[in-house]
């Protein structure tokens, strides 16, 4: 018998999942369960389960949309946040939730990251962020340290990374977060902070890959990479306290940046709006 | 304290990844033949570490009751 | 009849998108297809629906199912060089089973080739373009009037056969402008889709009846939870790893048009009645067709046009109705012999195939078949 809320709002008939032993990307999955399932059991907002789409590409991550029981499609790789924005569109009221790897947002699907990202498409996009290619055997992706090594960069990654927080940022996006795996009731607030967040808000949530990326690398087990993100990853209030020498080599973790641009659909809105206004002749009224 | 609560193991879904044994701030739990076990009962203040970072959902907590 | 307007061809694709139900456009711009996408942006926001302008043809066709799946009926519209990204995603299309049309303004290729040239060298991608053993219904006019009309057909299969639709037209229509009467909207006939599950017990997204082919679908937000994968899966919408369920799932997406042919494939026939030499044409190239047979009926030649509307799947059965009364066929198109293999297919050994194509860009004209024709007579109709 699973817990009540892995009951509640996974699939629960196709798990135990397909991940790998201290695979970080379960910790992420069920992150993204209590954010939402706390969403809707909040009596001062007005969320419905119905309501949740989940997207997915092709990775390791990507296996998340079928686990979770609400609307869910598996797309192609690279293609979660162009399917998103499609189903968003078209029905602006449902909560799209895009579930991405590294290599799925970053490498193949960059372009439509940075372009949701400029739209301010209301969309939540969630990276499960490892440092490797998993599903294919531990090639090197966008966010593998340069030095690094992969069955791809066997003498060391020459590729520089990058830091997908900050591009989705540069790129226009109104929310951009960080979190990780260790951290997991901070991450589970980044999240929900996220889904409420009306505009595009993207959260880059460090996982760990302890088969492909820490064995090659050296760094342990699952339980010593998560050690380096106890050590490493800092929330955001403890690291502004922390004397500036001790930042150096440490990252933040929390929400990044934020602003409140106008939202895509609702400006799309107006749009409708202004043409019915102004008449353009409408074909519902001919028929 | 956060009322009355006791560990439940989904011994089948553990991996072995130790990530609950090795994070648990009362060594509650150790792995035994790669799963999960419960060493100390009597130690555990249910704060829920584990049940967090179980990427298997294989441990979790619930109300004495049940 | 309503009065005559003088409409373009990508224009009449829009006007009877709309018609149909469409109220999702995203597109990419490009030649010979953007007054396509020009147009959606207009029309869309007057009738409630969304035009988006995508960053690129990949995202346009992952939109456009998106769309679907959240319950609009949706459409994008390219040409050769977009018609290629969008492969991947068309598959996604026919084995998630999610309707859309998507529009091909066919231009001489390959690559970028002659941007604003008309070409008809994208049948075959339009059949076996994206990777594995698909079901595909492809849709070609071949004037302004047919763009608004069959568009709105290729919408109706779409939903009622739950794939992509693709809607082959080629720059000599697209650019086309005629004056044309658009039919009545009371006089259309529109689907709509299915908005529940199969009554009953089996409640299963991907459930599909005895002795049916098709699942019926639900726009995601209506409130039963269900997932959309491109990996093979079963009922329940879960990918599987079984190669009987696999098996049977890629059979019954083939099925589904394979066995339905009779519903879905139409063909125009001109002259055809006692004619003994028939040209085999599709989309714009059947104007200069069209003249050619007038021109040798005029001179005593029993020459007709048989020409198929729906292009995949081929009209081979109505073709072959045709043969005993044939002496020769002759296929023209403006490639390099595409739908001529299809043809061949079709007659085999029975009768001679001559074949006129063209990939330089220019247009087929009247002259051209005739002068065909009557080489054809001097050679002693070569194979």
């Amino acid at each position: 018998m699973p817990s009540d809320l892995v009951h509640l709002y996974m699939r629960i008939d196709h798990l135990p999942q397909i991940w790998c032993p201290g695979c970080g990307n379960g910790v992420i999955m069920r992150d993204v369960a209590v954010a939402i399932h706390e969403l809707i059991e909040d009596p001062a907002l007005n969320f419905n389960r119905e309501d949740f789409v989940v997207v997915s590409g092709i990775g390791c991550s990507s296996r998340a949309a079928g686990y979770l029981d609400f609307n869910s499609i598996h797309t192609t790789h690279g293609r979660a946040i162009a399917f998103a924005t499609g189903i968003k569109f078209a029905n602006p009221k449902l909560h799209v939730i895009v579930l991405t790897g590294d290599g799925d947002c970053s490498a193949i699907g960059g372009n439509h990251l940075i372009h949701a990202a400029r739209r301010n498409m209301g969309l939540t996009v969630i990276a499960f962020n490892n440092n490797i290619y998993g599903m294919t055997g531990g090639q090197y992706s966008p966010t593998t340290p340069n030095g690094d090594r992969a069955t791809t960069a066997p003498y060391g990654n020459v590729d520089r990374p990058f830091d997908i927080a900050n591009l989705a940022w540069g790129a226009g996006a109104s929310f951009s977060a960080r979190g990780d795996v260790y951290h997991v009731r901070e991450t589970i607030d980044i999240i929900k902070q996220a889904i409420l967040h009306k505009g595009f808000s993207f959260v880059d949530v460090y996982s760990v890959c302890p088969t492909y990326y820490g064995r090659k690398n050296k760094k342990g087990d699952a339980v010593d990479m998560l050690k380096w993100q106890r050590d490493n990853l800092i929330p955001t209030a403890r690291y502004y306290s922390m004397p500036e020498g001790e930042r150096k080599g440490k990252k933040r973790i929390g929400i990044l940046a934020y602003n409140d641009y106008p939202e895509y659909t609702e400006e799309y809105a107006k749009v409708i709006e202004a043409c019915r206004k102004t008449g353009g002749e409408g074909e519902e009224a001919r028929e | 304290m956060p009322g009355r609560k006791k560990l439940i193991l989904e011994s089948a879904w553990c991996k072995g990844c130790g990530i609950c044994a090795a994070f648990c701030p009362r060594q509650v739990l150790e792995l035994k033949g790669g799963k999960v076990s419960i060493k100390q009962a009597e130690q555990c203040v249910a704060c829920g570490m584990c049940e967090l970072r179980c990427p298997d959902y294989a441990i979790y907590l619930v109300n004495e009751e049940e | 009849m309503s009065k005559a307007v003088l409409m373009q061809g990508n224009e009449a694709a829009v006007e009877g998108a709309i018609a149909a139900g469409m109220r999702f456009f995203a597109g990419y711009p490009i030649t010979p297809s953007t007054e396509i996408a020009e147009q959606s942006a207009v029309r869309l926001p007057q009738v409630g629906g969304k035009f988006i302008q995508m960053e690129d043809e990949l995202a346009s066709i992952a939109a456009v199912l998106g769309a679907s799946a959240a319950g609009l009926k949706a459409m994008t519209a390219t040409s050769g060089p977009g018609f290629s990204l969008m492969q991947e995603n068309l598959g996604y299309g026919m084995m998630a089973e999610i309707p859309c049309v998507v529009v091909d303004v066919q231009r001489a290729g390959p690559s970028t080739g002659l941007a604003t040239s008309p070409a008809q060298g994208d049948y075959m991608q339009a059949r076996w373009g994206t990777h594995g053993d698909h079901p595909v219904i492809a849709l070609s006019p071949s004037s302004v009037l047919e763009t608004y009309t069959l568009i709105i057909r290729a919408f109706n299969l779409a939903e009622k056969y739950r794939t992509p639709v693709l809607f082959l037209m080629d720059e000599i229509v697209g650019h086309m402008r005629e004056g044309v009467e658009l039919p009545r909207p009371s006089d259309l006939i529109i689907n709509q889709r299915k908005m529940s599950f199969h009554d009953g017990a089996n409640k299963q997204c991907y459930y599909v009846p005895e002795g049916q082919y098709v699942p019926a679908m639900k726009p995601f937000g209506h409130g039963e939870r269900y997932n959309i994968t491109g990996n093979a899966h079963d009922e329940s919408g879960f990918p599987t790893n079984s190669s009987e369920i696999a098996g049977k799932l890629v059979t019954r997406l083939l099925d589904k048009v394979e066995k339905n042919t009779g519903d879905i494939v139409r063909v125009e026939e001109y002259a055809m009645d006692d004619a003994e030499t028939a040209i085999v044409c599709f989309g714009g190239t059947a104007r200069a067709v069209m003249d050619a047979v007038l021109e040798a009926r005029a001179a005593g030649k029993r020459v007709g046009m048989f020409r198929p509307v729906t292009v995949w799947p081929f009209p081979a059965g109505q073709l072959r109705a045709r043969l005993p009364q044939l002496k020769r066929l002759l296929m023209v198109e403006h490639n390099h012999g595409q739908m001529l293999l299809e043809v061949q297919r079709a007659v085999g050994r029975e009768k001679p195939v001559d074949f006129l194509g063209r990939v330089d860009g220019t247009v087929i004209s009247p002259r051209d078949i005739l002068d065909k024709l009557n080489e054809m007579e001097e050679n002693g109709y070569a194979q």
